[in-house]
Order: structure tokens, then C-alpha cells, then sequence
């Protein structure tokens, strides 16, 4: 479905992504790790359409992917992705407005009684049915991402982008999370990009695990050369926790180098 | 003991330290009007507050020998009207403005520098265009309000549209939200509380042109009664519309606060998720 050929990105000549050369198939889960700022998110925004390649292509079903967000990609940032003027009913009814032609995106009549139906179906899906008339502000970090989630999927993507959905809340209720976006994406059929910190998280997750890092180093100029994916391992679904766990032992004192 | 910038005060103390200093003003009036009264009996400068109620009396209990109009109520209504119509107008107008520059790059470019340079424009120099071209009716007077804040509103809410974290822009364009969309339900709806804020702080500056307006040119209203009354030295008269003019706008600042508060409940501080 995704077809990566050759990628580079750079800022003001500094290049940021290099060589990136990686396909992906419909319903893969592919998780990202890396330093930080290697270029992770970047990436994602390229997938996004907010940032564009300075060199070689980035194809969707065989077409340069749109250079602005568009319904077929959703996305939860870490913070900033829900409406806070919007009751958390609105937040999610608000997909739908959206989603049609219009000038404003208000629903009326029997088209907003079943857009309720709906985003009230989504969001006793992601656990929040008991707080419908709640703003943003009164909810935790874990109940604004569950909302984030619930209406980037509203939105009905076939790509959905995470970029440390998870990054601000608490291990407990990470765990949560987890099991939360794996039955959304098996249920929902989705195609998930999603950067992590955690790498133990990334190998739970996902189906693939992207490792960014530099290959090519000076160490006078670093910032002469940009990061590409340096690894891209196949993560067994069945035997998905104990795999992870020895890889995620191998692979983690070399981001730490890294990192440090 | 704590450091000062530690230490508040309880509310009672709170209560009673923030009436203290009305209190003392009141006293030290009341003090040196007696002492000016006692030397003459006929001067004008610092009327005891029997004088200014006499004067209150006259003018809005008793109808005018002249028109028969109770001239307080009619200034009052009329310098309230023109100031209504300049503020409501410049809060669209430049809600308006604000929003287009603040959300379309394209507008933005066009529009920056022409806004830019008519804030700079001292709004009582053009006055006197004003009234050579709507004439010295009404139209001029709201107009010098109108020009005189709609720059501040509508640079302010241009900057408060460019603040809205464009994480909410990238979201509604994921949920395949259209250009009108974004901007009649994400963008439009968190300004309106700004709006509020930003008709607050240029009222001030209102009252100021419809006062200037109304001593220069007109027939009625608080700004010209007090600069008409002034030929004659009437500070009975003068101290009281002033008190009035203060208590007004203090009337519409508790409003519009009171205002923001019952009907963008999710406007709170740090309130942007
Ligand atoms: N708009 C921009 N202009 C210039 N440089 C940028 C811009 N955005 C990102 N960069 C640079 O690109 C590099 C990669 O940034 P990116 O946000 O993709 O990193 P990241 O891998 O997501 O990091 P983190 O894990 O900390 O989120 C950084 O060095 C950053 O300084
Ligand atoms: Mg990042």
C-alpha cells in the first residue's frame, strides 16, 4: 500500500531523513524508535502531508501521497488533538460533520440523531460513555487520548498516525492503551504508524519495528548526514511478548548509546 | 514570616484593604470641600455632596424648562446608543478581519501591512474628516469608535487565531474538514471568548472617542453635558456625570465578564487540549 522509495528530507540543507527505502502492506503495525530527533515525526508529517520530501517519493496505492491532511490519514498527537471548545460528544459527533460537503459541518436532523448514535457507539467502545458531556478539560491525559483516538476513528481512516500518543501518561494506564489500540486496529483494519519511546511498547504493539538512526557519521560536522532506518524487524504476533523481550534486550543498549 | 510576594491576604482583610483607599479619598473630599465651603460659601471647585445630589435632582428627577426632557436619562441614552453602535460594529468588523487574516495566509499577506499602518493612524486627527464626510449627525461620531478600535480587535484576534495550535487545524483536516469548516466551527468558536476579552480592553478607548466626539459635535449626550456645563464651572454637575460614566463602565466590564464566563464554560486557563 505504502511504497517508500529513496526519501530524503532536509531543513535549511540539513538533512534530516536519508535512503529511506521500506514498503508496507494494508494492516501492518509498524512502530518507530529512535533517538530523539532523528527524524521520527518528521516522517510521520511526510505521511501526513504537512511536510513534504525534498528528494525521492513517498507513494500511496501507487500515487504520490497528498500534500495536505486528508480523511484517508488520521492521526493523535501527544497533546493538542481534541477540540476544547467541543463537549466530548461534539468532539467525536463532529467527524461527521466534517466528513460531509458543507460550509459549516453542522448535522441536522435524522443525519446528527445517527451521527449520535454512532459517536456514542465509538466512545463506550474507547471507554468514555459515562463522560458524553464533558469538555476536554476535564478529562485525564488517558481519557483525552482515548477521545483523540475515538474521533480520528470516527473519521474512518484507512491510515492511522500516532506520534507518542502515550508519551505524557502514566504506565498503568498505558497498559489500557495498548490493549485498547490493538483491538481497535484488528477491529477497525487499520494501517497504524505509531512513534514510540518505549521500545518494549514498540515491540508489544506492532506487527514491524522501525529503528532510525545514522548510518553514516562525521563527527565533526553531525550535522551532515540524516538518519535512515537501520533496522526493520518483523515482530511475531503470536509469540509476541517473549520475542520482544530478547530483541528488546539486544536492541536497547544501542539506542541508549545513542540516545546519550 | 513569610516572604512578601508569598504572603495574601484573607478575604476579609482582602475586603477591607481594597475599600480603604475609596474611603480615604471619600474623607480627604469631604474634608477640604467643608474647608473651601467654610472660606466661601459660593465656590464652585469642591461641592459638598448635598450640592451634587441638588444638581442630580435637576437633572434627572425634573423634567427641562427648555424641552422638557430629563436631560440626564436623554444624555444617557444617547451617549450610550452611539457608544453600543461603534463597539458592536468594531467587534464584528474586526472579528471579521481577525479571522480571515488570523486563519487564511493568503488574506493575511494582503491585508497585514494596509491594518498595520491604520492602527498608527491617530484617530482624532481624522476627526474632522469624519465630520466632512458623514457630516456632523450621528454617523460621525459612531465612526471616530468604530476606527478608533476595530484595529486593536482586529489585531488581537488575528494573534489569537494564529495562537489556536495547528495539531486542531491538521485534526479537522484528518476528519476531512473543507476551509469553511475549520474555520466556522474550530476557529470561530474559540475566538468568541477572546472577542470578549478583546471589546473589554478597548472600551476604555471607546469611551474616550465618544467623549471627544461629543464635545466637539453634538447636542446631547454625557461627554457634552460635561464640557457644556464646564463654561459655567459647574463641578456639581461635572463630578457626578463622571461617577456615572465610571459606574457604567464598570457595569459593562462585570457584564461581559460575567458574560464570557456563563457561555464559554471550557474557557479556562491552560484550557487547550
Ligand atoms: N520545521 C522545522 N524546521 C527546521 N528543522 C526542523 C523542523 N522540524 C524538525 N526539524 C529538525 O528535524 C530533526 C528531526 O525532528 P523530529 O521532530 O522529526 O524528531 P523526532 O525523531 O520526532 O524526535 P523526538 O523523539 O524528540 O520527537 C530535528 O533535528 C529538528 O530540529
Ligand atoms: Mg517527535
Amino acid at each position: 500500500m505504502i511504497e517508500v522509495n529513496n526519501l530524503g528530507k532536509s531543513y535549511d540543507g540539513n538533512p534530516v531523513l536519508e535512503r529511506l527505502n521500506v514498503n508496507v502492506k494494508e494492516g501492518e503495525f509498524v512502530t518507530l524508535v529512535g533517538a530523539s530527533g532523528c527524524g521520527k515525526s518528521t516522517f510521520l508529517k511526510m505521511l501526513l502531508g504537512t511536510e513534504s520530501p525534498t528528494s525521492g517519493e513517498l507513494l500511496l496505492d501507487g500515487k504520490p501521497i497528498a500534500d495536505e491532511p486528508g480523511p484517508d490519514r488520521g492521526i493523535v498527537f501527544q497533546q493538542y488533538s481534541v477540540f476544547p471548545h467541543m463537549t466530548v460528544l461534539d468532539n467525536v459527533m463532529s467527524a461527521v460533520g466534517f466528513a460531509q460537503r458543507g460550509l459549516t459541518g453542522y448535522l441536522f436532523g435524522t443525519k446528527r440523531k445517527q451521527a449520535r448514535k454512532d459517536a456514542e457507539a465509538m466512545l463506550n467502545e474507547v471507554g468514555l460513555g459515562h463522560a458524553l458531556q464533558k469538555y476536554p478539560h476535564e478529562l485525564s491525559g488517558g481519557m483525552k487520548q482515548r477521545l483523540a483516538i475515538a474521533q480520528a476513528l470516527l473519521g474512518k481512516p484507512r491510515i492511522l498516525l500516532l506520534d507518542e500518543p502515550f508519551g505524557a501518561l502514566d504506565p498503568g494506564i498505558r497498559a489500557d492503551m495498548h490493549e485498547l489500540v490493538l483491538r481497535l486496529w484488528k477491529e477497525h483494519k487499520l494501517t497504524i504508524f505509531m512513534v514510540t519511546h518505549d521500545i518494549k511498547e514498540g515491540f508489544y504493539l506492532g506487527t514491524r519495528l522501525w529503528v532510525f538512526d545514522k548510518v553514516r557519521q562525521d563527527p565533526h560536522a553531525p550535522q551532515a548526514f540524516g538518519a535512515t532506518i537501520t533496522y526493520d524487524l518483523p515482530v511475531n504476533s503470536k509469540a509476541r511478548q517473549p520475542a520482544a523481550k530478547t530483541t528488546a534486550e539486544t536492541i536497547a543498549p544501542l539506542l541508549a548509546e545513542k540516545a546519550g | 514570616m513569610k516572604r512578601l510576594i508569598n504572603l495574601s491576604p484573607a478575604p476579609a482583610t482582602r475586603m477591607f484593604i481594597a475599600l480603604l483607599p475609596f474611603v480615604l479619598l471619600l474623607l480627604v473630599y469631604i474634608v477640604a470641600s467643608d474647608a473651601r465651603l467654610e472660606a466661601n460659601p459660593n465656590d464652585k471647585l469642591l461641592p459638598s455632596f448635598s450640592q451634587m445630589g441638588a444638581a442630580i435632582d435637576r437633572m434627572a428627577l425634573e423634567p427641562s424648562k427648555r424641552s422638557g426632557d430629563y436631560v440626564f436619562w436623554v444624555d444617557t441614552a444617547s451617549s450610550l446608543k452611539r457608544l453600543g453602535m461603534g463597539v458592536a460594529i468594531a467587534a464584528s468588523v474586526g472579528l471579521a478581519i481577525g479571522l480571515l487574516t488570523g486563519a487564511l495566509p493568503v488574506i493575511n499577506a494582503s491585508m497585514s501591512p494596509l491594518l498595520t499602518v491604520i492602527s498608527l493612524i491617530p484617530p482624532l486627527a481624522i476627526l474632522p474628516v469624519l465630520f466632512i464626510i458623514f457630516g456632523l449627525g450621528e454617523l460621525s461620531k459612531v465612526m471616530l469608535i468604530v476606527l478608533g478600535i476595530t484595529p486593536f480587535i482586529a489585531r488581537d484576534l488575528q494573534r489569537r487565531t494564529q495562537e489556536i495550535p495547528s495539531e486542531q487545524l491538521v485534526k479537522a483536516q484528518t476528519l476531512g474538514a473543507n476551509t469553511s469548516q475549520i474555520m466556522v466551527r474550530v476557529l470561530l468558536p474559540q475566538l468568541m471568548p477572546k472577542l470578549i476579552d478583546a471589546v473589554r480592553l478597548s472600551m476604555g478607548a471607546g469611551w474616550l472617542f465618544l467623549i471627544a466626539a461629543e464635545a466637539i459635535a453634538s447636542t446631547d449626550g454625557l461627554g457634552y453635558r460635561i464640557f457644556l456645563v464646564r463654561r459655567y464651572m459647574s463641578m456639581d454637575v461635572i463630578l457626578p456625570y463622571v461617577a456615572w460614566i465610571t459606574l457604567l463602565a464598570f457595569l459593562f466590564d462585570w457584564l461581559l465578564a460575567t458574560l464570557s464566563r456563563r457561555l464559554f464554560p471550557w474557557n479556562v486557563q491552560g484550557g487547550n487540549s
